[in-house]
């Protein structure tokens, strides 16, 4: 079990076992706003965690939640026009403002990205053992030779049989699942410390994800790295992270370890999420719950809770003071007003499934 | 619910329908390869499967929005095939579609009341009555009609589902396919359609063909399930028999592969992990389609494909060697 330590003096979450040890990453409310023609969409708004040595950290959402844009932030990504505050400490070093090259020289190397579409994230006009190597290449000082036997043991790593042979194909040669695991490959390239996987597997089939799953589990043991896992997937976070982000409008909603956040969640938000959920493993129980009304647009955000106007439990206060995220148990973190009232709601609308199973 | 009784003849029966793609060089996308079924009024058959087996197109074969290479669609005793555009376009009142995608099923350029007016005016049914018959519509699905002059893209991805749904509705069908209609949605959006689409089918006793590669979502809608693979279905039965008693090995390391919402079920739950990727549908493999992913293949099953008959479980499977396993779920 989880939550027996301390909590250190930060009040963000942090994230893997072992908790001695300088924060890997530590994420401080990290704010990203997009001037467009229409406003400025806030779409994140105070993110902060601490990611530690070998913790998976899962960050859920529907779209638009802003999983994605707290991604790209971490890896330096977003365009130009987007407008960052806040602090991303990775080893006690500054990423925000950062210049372009000291970014590219970290990328890769201490932190590397894992993305949804793998046809996007490989040159298709290269063979993905040149691809490989030249990733190599970017941060060690080894021939092209050198570079390319490695590609080779990188592609058998992720479990690409034939490696030797499969590195001379292009990525339209490869299936979507074995272009995932190149693209995989590419990542681990560097042994870098932290990995940030957006949607891994999001474009897979079921048998094909599981196959990803069990590489990428197999590769973090291996490894030694850190891990990000953005994903929608209530299912793929279950099994595969330690600790959830649940953010909902831009903003971390509810923080805690998978068992608290699936089985006693906090947040109204959580509830309605895991309510809307079909089972696989049960039969017909009923009506599912759907989460009335929509997200709220993130140009016009209104003031209070963001998910006020879809909460069952608001009230007055909600709609007038945006709850900040707080201590709810030990490790365990909700923004929401009324917390201490949402497992009596949880009772009611998940019954037993919100207890472990 | 239960699936009803086999005596009541089936509104829509297909028997061996068959559809083949020709790619150049005389080589053949053997999309679907013999599927039969039948669907009754007032239930849910779902239809599932991983992307390339076939399911989509057996869906558009069905509505005839693809000839079909061979085979029959009978609906209302009547073979589709038999009939000609004018007769087909009567039958398609009774047989209607909604698609995956919300934002490309919709003409962007048509306020939402014209969206669903387009079909009672293309079969001169609106008249007097169908601005009326629109409102009610529009109501029906859960969409304020006072917004039915606004434009698909000023609804959010589920309402405009929604608005799919109640295009699909105006013909008053009998049958609806639905292909992958809640996909493209996010849970907490998904679960008011899939509750909307119960709802209609207790309603209006609609039968459904549901086209869905979410075995969660299909489980908590469907009466029956067939699953397919590579063009052929390998095994079918009532929900229950495809979730608490799969036989075939495909069914069973399907549900297997799929994450469940529950930490403790997934750190104890160990996985059926099948190899490699679905085979090219322009070679599909001798005999039994799944054999060079099974794990109990064995010479046989590349001799002989194995028949979609009931081996002494209850319900069809289509494998030589089907038994019950324990324990899929963890």
């Amino acid at each position: 079990m989880v939550g027996e330590v301390a909590l250190p003096p930060s009040d963000a979450p942090v994230v893997g076992r072992d908790r001695p040890g300088a924060p890997l990453l530590q994420v401080t409310d990290l704010c990203v706003d997009f001037p467009t023609l229409d406003g400025v969409v806030h779409a994140v708004r105070g993110v902060s965690f601490t990611l530690v040595d070998k913790g998976v950290l899962a960050i859920v959402g529907e779209s638009g939640s802003g999983k994605s844009v707290t991604s790209l932030a971490i890896m330096g990504l977003l365009p130009k026009t987007a407008r960052v505050s806040g602090s991303i400490m990775y080893r006690g070093t500054e990423l925000l403002g950062m210049s372009d090259k000291d970014k590219a020289d970290l990328r890769g190397r201490e932190l590397a990205m894992i993305f949804q579409d793998p046809m996007t994230a490989l040159n298709p006009v290269y063979r993905v053992g040149w691809q490989l190597a030249e990733a190599v290449r970017a941060h060690q000082d080894v021939s092209w030779k050198q570079a390319h036997r490695q590609a080779v043991s990188l592609l058998a790593r992720v479990g690409i049989p034939n490696p030797e042979e499969r590195a001379r194909d292009y990525p339209h040669q490869f299936s979507g699942g074995m272009r995932q695991r190149v693209v995989i490959a590419m990542a681990i390239a560097n042994d870098p410390d932290v990995i940030v996987a957006d949607e891994p597997t999001t474009a897979l089939d079921v048998t094909v994800q599981a196959q990803i799953l069990e590489t990428m589990e197999a590769l973090r043991r291996s490894t030694s790295a850190a891990m990000i896992l953005i994903t929608h997937d209530l299912g793929v976070v279950a099994g595969s992270a330690d600790h959830v982000l649940v953010m909902y409008a831009g903003r971390p909603v509810e923080v805690g370890t998978v068992d608290d956040v699936y089985y006693r969640p906090r947040m109204p938000y959580t509830v309605g999420l895991l309510g809307a959920l079909p089972h696989l493993d049960r039969s017909h129980s009923g009506r599912l719950v759907p989460v009335v009304g929509a997200p709220p647009s993130l140009i016009n955000l209104p003031p209070g809770c963001p998910f006020s106007p879809r909460c069952p439990i608001a009230t007055e206060r909600c709609q007038a003071e945006e709850p900040e995220l707080r201590l709810v148990g030990v490790d365990h973190q909700s923004a929401c007003h009324y917390a201490e009232n949402v497992p009596a709601m949880a009772r009611e609308r998940l019954g037993s499934a919100a207890e472990p199973g | 619910m239960e699936a009803p009784a086999l005596t009541v003849p089936a509104i829509l029966s297909v028997r061996d329908l068959v559809k083949h793609f020709p790619l150049p060089h005389g080589e053949v996308v053997h999309a679907v390869c013999g599927v039969t079924f039948e669907l009754h009024a007032g239930e849910t058959l779902g239809l599932v499967g991983e992307s390339g087996c076939g399911k989509s197109t057996t869906g558009r074969t069905v509505l005839r929005l693809l000839p079909a290479t061979a085979g029959e669609v009978v609906f209302e005793g009547i073979d589709l095939a038999t009939k000609s555009r004018r007769q087909l376009r009567e039958v398609r009142r009774d047989l209607q579609v909604v698609f995956q995608d919300p934002y490309a099923s919709l003409n962007p350029r048509m306020p939402v009341n014209e969206i669903v007016a387009e079909p009672l005016k293309i079969h001169g049914l609106y008249g007097r009555q169908g601005q009326a018959r629109v409102r009610e519509l529009l109501q029906l699905v859960g969409l304020n009609p006072e917004h039915g002059n606004r434009y698909p893209h000023e609804f959010s991805g589920g309402q405009r589902q929604r608005v799919g749904v109640a295009r699909a509705l105006a013909l008053d069908p009998r049958v609806i396919v639905l292909d992958e209609p809640v996909s493209a949605l996010d849970v907490s959006i998904q679960a008011g359609v899939v509750n909307l689409l119960e709802d209609l089918q207790e309603q209006l006793g609609l039968a459904y063909l549901f086209i869905a590669h979410d075995l969660s979502v299909v489980r908590h809608i469907s009466d029956r399930v067939a699953v397919m693979y590579l063009g052929k279905i390998v095994e079918t039965g009532t929900r229950d028999d495809i979730y608490e008693r799969p036989v075939h090995p495909y069914t069973q390391a399907l549900l297997s592969a799929i994450p469940l919402p529950d930490p403790q079920r997934e750190r104890r739950r160990e996985r059926i992990m099948i190899s490699g990727e679905l085979p090219s549908p322009v070679h599909p493999p001798s005999g039994c389609r799944f054999r060079t992913r099974c794990w109990k293949a064995q010479e046989r099953c590349a001799e002989e494909e194995p028949a979609l008959i009931d081996r002494g479980h209850g319900h069809p499977a289509a494998c030589h060697f089907p038994e019950l396993l324990d324990r899929l779920y963890g």
